[in-house]
């Protein structure tokens, strides 16, 4: 059985300087409880990994916001002008990734690799610093695995052993930051009791406690 | 030509770049718009990089679903026979060379067929998102912008921006025609005619080859 979690229990898995992956795409998928109770909590220092900064009021825009970030790894920053000034002004530390090399590395993180060869990125800002790699006569960069302290993901099914199905887009980066980090606390739509084994996306090995939406209040 | 205009034009004339069966990454903004013109007798199957093959049109009030969207965060549709998939399979999709052709805009395009789309610095600091990963992964890569920014050239010998990938463009398609870039070389393939062939070399910093143009027929 998967441990449920009341959101006001979360703040003991919440500490100052820690790293979190944060699930979602331009806040589609993105577990909006937790962050409201992160933002709660106001724990500083956060590293904070998430495709995008999300938007000023929404996703890991609210974190951002209440200054609690330190350093945020995306690959998008679009649609925050706030995240943008922060960045500007150095208050923000921003690593700035390919999409596709963000969710590698994580997977990477979570699989035991040591890291990923790619060539996205070869011959651009992207590959400096970094070891490049040469297989087969052709060049890729070796970009290094991303584990964090915490992973949390929305699911729109969770049953009671943890098991957990998304919902169309909200998918994204769910699966993958799932499997790399050392705690994993997931948002559930809703819960069930038992789900298809056919239609498992994220086995419930991976997911450490639930938090029921309809908790929330 | 207006800006719209110009737009609509050349998401036209890209529309008749696809062949039945493509898999296809349109980008956002003008990219966007040539889903509206994609010929009927054809069948392609847009991909979007947050997770989504079979893209279909923007929903009205009876079809919207916000667990939906494309790679901008707005709501769309999915087609009959569309799925979806997490952010690692969409990116083995187009890092493993499974996209047939991917329609960007860029800043700046030049001969040799580098790009420049995700920073200005000091100006601008949006990232790349998946822009890097689709040039170096998709068969075809194809330029859809206006030719011009501000009365300035966007087409030139060299870069001079942050690169998104270097050698990757295949065509740059704008409101003066159709230029394909062949060994580090750039061809003018089509132009418009309500433009002189002196005008498009006019507003082409980059070096243009010009053999037999053919005229830019768009409908």
């Amino acid at each position: 059985m998967v441990k449920q979690l009341k959101l006001n229990a979360l703040e003991e898995h919440l500490h100052d300087g820690m790293s979190i992956l944060v699930g979602g795409f331009m806040c589609v998928g993105t577990p909006e409880l937790i962050i409201d109770e992160i933002v709660k909590s106001n724990v500083k220092d956060l590293t904070i990994y998430c495709n995008d900064s999300g938007f000023e009021e929404q996703g890991v825009g609210k974190l951002i916001k209440n200054n609690q970030v330190k350093k945020l790894v995306a690959s998008h920053i679009g649609l925050n002008p706030y995240a943008g000034k922060l960045m500007s002004s150095q208050e923000m530390d921003v690593e700035l990734i390919p999409q596709g090399t963000l969710a590698e590395r994580i997977r990477a993180g979570g699989s035991g690799l040591g890291g990923i060869l790619t060539q996205t990125g070869i011959n651009t800002i992207v590959e400096k610093n970094k070891q490049i790699i040469n297989v087969n006569n052709q060049s890729y960069i070796l970009e290094t695995p991303i584990r964090a302290d915490l992973a949390i993901i929305y699911g729109n099914k969770i049953d009671q052993y943890g098991n957990t199905m998304y919902r169309a887009t909200t998918r994204n980066f769910n699966p993958v930051m799932a499997m790399a980090a050392d705690k994993v606390i997931a948002q559930a739509r809703h819960m069930v009791q038992q789900l298809d084994p056919e239609c498992v996306h994220t086995p419930h090995i991976f997911v450490d406690y639930v938090i029921k939406e309809e908790d929330s209040d | 030509m207006t800006r719209q205009e110009k737009k609509e034009f050349i998401a036209k004339r890209v529309a008749r770049e696809f062949t039945d069966g493509d898999v296809v990454n349109l980008g956002i903004g003008l990219p966007t718009l040539v889903a509206n013109y994609i010929p009927e007798d054809i069948t392609i199957y847009l991909q979007s990089e947050n997770g989504l093959i079979g893209l279909g049109p923007k929903p009205d009030e009876t079809t919207l679903d916000k667990d939906i969207t494309n790679a901008g965060g707005q709501p769309v549709t999915l087609k009959t026979g569309g799925m979806y998939f997490d952010s690692a399979t969409s990116f083995a999709i187009i890092r493993g060379g499974h996209v047939d052709k991917t329609v960007l805009g860029s800043l700046q395009v030049d001969e040799t067929g580098s790009l420049a789309n995700w920073i200005i610095p000091g100006k601008l600091v949006p990232g790349m998102g998946g822009a890097m990963d689709l040039v170096m992964g998709a068969k075809e890569v194809i330029i859809a912008m206006t030719h011009m920014n501000r009365g300035k050239t966007k087409i030139l010998k060299r870069c001079t921006l942050p690169l998104t990938a270097k050698n990757q463009v295949n065509k740059i398609i704008t409101e003066m025609g159709v230029f394909e870039i062949k060994d580090q070389k750039l061809y003018l393939l089509e132009y418009n005619k309500d433009f002189t062939i002196e005008e498009i070399k006019a507003a082409t910093e980059a070096d243009l080859i010009i053999h037999n143009p053919k005229e830019m027929v768009v409908y």
